[in-house]
């Protein structure tokens, strides 16, 4: 368990351009479809607490994975398997990337990269829409979800509040609605 | 023998200085980005204000989160492979242990009526949040009509093919390369990048 862990997480770590959200489509790949190591909702749940917390969300994600299967351990491993691959790449590339990094070859990649990762998240935007009740025939319930997540964009777009605040009033305006 | 005591007290230095930024930020690791650059290029003098965006630069080219990458980039610069490591181990472990009681304050909650009840409403605002990502990302992603398509493509292949994103990720890189050589032979006029970078959030990347 521990080794599917790492080597899982080293995988997601390997690829993961972009960064944050960006990794999520990864994640969700690996740990719910492939290894089937929770539903799609409670990893949903697991993106929101690793949205709230400090630090980098991707990261975040992993460890509360890692602590969810295998405790202190788990979490413990799973940070490592995602971090190591940066540190390696790095180290081996790091200073010689510096010069690189403005070359057409690498400029010619990263224009194929980001529009592969945008697609990624699109699909995981679609996928998490479908996963959590967004989009199904109607009822109340699904209206007060679909006006919950439309507030929750303006207040992003347009309002540009922290989303640790959004997630922190949505969380509220859940105990009005639906306790 | 005096140059490395000089090293460990550098080190001890780095690690600290790495440890002080982590759990104050709250809300991904972009956050962390200016207190960063606060503390190595202000407080400590380490890195040079002409340096600082390079690094970044770097960090978000590789993969990972940027804010320990952009550590382990300074501390591999401050004091080579020993340097990359503590800088990591110094800006990840507050996290991880912030995270970790989190997780494990969380998984006894969860099944409370009314965390339950919040999470209903939260599991819709994370999907406004990967929705936003993706209007971000794809700000930058968008320069011509190719990577219009290619976005779709993707998105379509992951619905009816299901092929795994790390593979498609690499693929990626490689059609990028395959495109602009491509279109380079044909004599298409080729836009690499935004003219002018869109202005990065105080708390956002591309990628959040």
């Amino acid at each position: 368990m521990l080794w599917e862990l790492f080597s899982t997480f080293f995988i997601i770590g390997l690829v993961s351009f972009g960064g944050g959200y960006a990794m999520i489509p990864l994640i969700q790949e690996e740990v719910v479809q492939r290894h089937d190591w929770m539903t799609a909702q409670a990893f949903t749940d697991i993106i929101a607490v690793a949205g709230m917390s400090p630090g980098p969300i991707a990261t975040n994600s992993a460890i509360i994975i890692g602590y969810k299967q295998m405790g202190v351990l788990g979490a413990f491993t799973s940070a490592l398997g995602m971090i190591l691959p940066s540190l390696i790449i790095i180290l081996a590339i790091g200073t010689i990337f510096y010069k690189v990094q403005k070359s057409m070859m690498v400029k010619s990649a990263f224009y194929g990269l980001r529009s592969i990762i945008t697609g990624l998240i699109v699909y995981a935007a679609i996928l998490f829409a479908m996963n959590n009740g967004l989009v199904s025939s109607f009822s109340w319930h699904t209206l007060s979800l679909v006006i919950i997540f439309g507030l929750s964009l303006l207040a992003l777009i347009r309002f540009r509040i922290h989303p640790v605040y959004v997630i922190l009033i949505s969380g509220l305006v859940g105990i009005a609605l639906y306790s | 023998m005096k140059t490395q005591s000089f090293n460990l007290k550098l080190l001890a230095q780095i690690f600290i200085s790495f440890l002080k930024i982590g759990p104050v930020t709250f809300g991904g690791g972009y956050a962390m980005i200016p207190l960063i650059e606060r503390e190595v290029v202000e407080k400590r003098g380490w890195v040079k204000t002409k340096d600082i965006t390079d690094i970044f630069a770097v960090a978000e080219s590789v993969p990972g989160a940027i804010a320990i990458n952009s550590a382990t980039f300074i501390g591999y610069r401050l004091a080579g492979v020993p340097g990359a490591i503590v800088a990591m181990t110094g800006v990840l472990l507050p996290t991880f242990i912030i995270v970790v009681m989190l997780s494990l304050f969380f998984l006894k909650v969860q099944d409370n009526p009314k965390v339950e009840a919040a999470f209903v409403s939260i599991r819709a605002t994370i999907v406004a949040l990967i929705t936003y990502a993706a209007i971000k990302i794809g700000k930058t992603a968008v320069v011509d009509k190719t990577t219009v398509a290619l976005i779709a493509i993707t998105v379509a292949l992951m619905f009816f093919v299901h092929i795994h994103p790390a593979l498609l990720i690499i693929c990626g890189g490689l059609v990028g390369i395959g495109i602009i050589a491509l279109k380079k032979k044909l004599g298409i006029s080729i836009k690499l990048e935004k003219e002018e970078k869109l202005k990065p959030d105080f708390y956002l990347g591309d990628g959040i």
